[in-house]
């Protein structure tokens, strides 16, 4: 397998695992409004998954495209970042994912768009877009909830807490990445304290990092179950047709 | 627990360049940024606009229904308020 071939899985799984997971809230969200947000975001996020796993199947050339990709791998060929396979737990939980995935998500794509490779930079270039409006919208809503009601303020804080032992991996790079994703920290680092102390929320202190899911060595046990729910139908009915 | 609404807000988008905003609906949000932002994702999924208002609906005075008698119908008699007795070249066109 060529090195292209892991680096792209890389940028079309986590935006398939984190649009699939932020597609659990479509109906349920808790207002209207936010419900079509998410149900957007999700549907961007996916439309960049097929850029992404089909150029991915492109380069592999053995003949899978980018369903293929999608629905008939396991948990171990995923190259997603723990991060976004992540349960969507509360709404603030949610957003806590969207913001921290954003924020890195962002810088890796401005960094992607001068890349010398036409089919990579055109995909950074046209999902930059779509996710400078994500990070606005998951900045705002962090803030607002951040610097909410004693309520909203507590919940934020937790899901902060829990996931920032995932960001750490976000910028773990080896040779399967398209870029030294390492140099993108002090970027992340300005926006995410930024936002931060706005959301009067407290910055973790711990450095600890969960890895495994960028090089598929060991992801959470929340991916398998979103993946049954996932693949089940393109797998039960391999010939459907919508 | 009272479960607090945010505000309702009047959403006009303007479909292109050189147009007028119209109103295409009403939703909620906690401030004039959301609505905006929720607007943007509700209203213009499918590229109808080039440009968002929002109004908090609380800003809009509006005519009462029940003055609709002394408001519109003393207009039903007066045709000579539409300039139909014009002659209009028609190298004009349309107007």
């Amino acid at each position: 397998m060529s090195d292209l071939f892991q680096s792209l899985l890389r940028m079309g799984d986590n935006t398939l695992i984190l649009g699939h997971r932020v597609s659990e809230w479509c109906g349920v969200a808790p207002v209207l409004e936010e419900d079509i947000a998410l149900a957007n975001t999700a549907l961007d996020m996916i439309g960049q998954t097929q850029l992404w796993l089909g150029l991915a199947a492109e380069v592999e050339d053995k003949g899978r495209d980018a369903d293929a990709l999608a629905f008939r791998r396991d948990v171990w060929d995923f190259r997603n970042l723990l991060m976004v396979e992540q349960p969507n737990r509360d709404f603030g939980h949610t957003m806590m994912r969207q913001f921290l995935f954003d924020a890195w998500h962002w810088q890796m794509l401005d960094a992607l768009k001068s890349s010398e490779h036409d089919q990579i930079a055109a995909i950074a270039e046209k999902s930059l877009k779509e996710v400078t409006y994500h990070l606005e919208r998951s900045s705002d809503t962090v803030i607002a909830l951040g610097d909410g009601t004693e309520e909203s303020h507590a919940r934020m804080q937790a899901a902060l807490d829990r996931l920032w032992p995932y960001v750490g991996e976000m910028f773990l790079t080896d040779a399967h990445d398209l870029i030294d994703v390492s140099a993108l920290r002090p970027a992340f680092d300005a926006r995410v304290n930024d936002v931060l102390s706005i959301s009067t929320l407290t910055h973790p202190q711990t450095d600890f990092t969960h890895k495994g899911g960028k090089t598929g060595a060991r992801h959470t046990e929340h991916l398998g179950h979103m993946l049954a729910a996932m693949q089940f139908l393109p797998r039960a009915y391999p010939d459907a047709k919508w | 627990m009272s479960k607090q609404e945010w505000p309702l807000w009047e959403i006009f988008i303007r479909g292109a360049h050189g147009l007028s905003h119209r109103h295409v609906g009403s939703l909620h949000a906690p401030d004039a940024k959301m609505a905006i932002k929720n607007a943007r994702d509700v209203y213009t999924r499918r590229k109808e606009g080039v440009s968002i208002w929002a109004v908090e609906a609380s800003a809009i005075a509006a005519s009462s229904p029940e003055d609709k008698g002394s408001l519109y119908d003393p207009a039903d008699d007066k045709v000579y308020r539409h300039p139909t007795f014009f002659d209009i070249p028609d190298e004009v066109g349309a107007m």
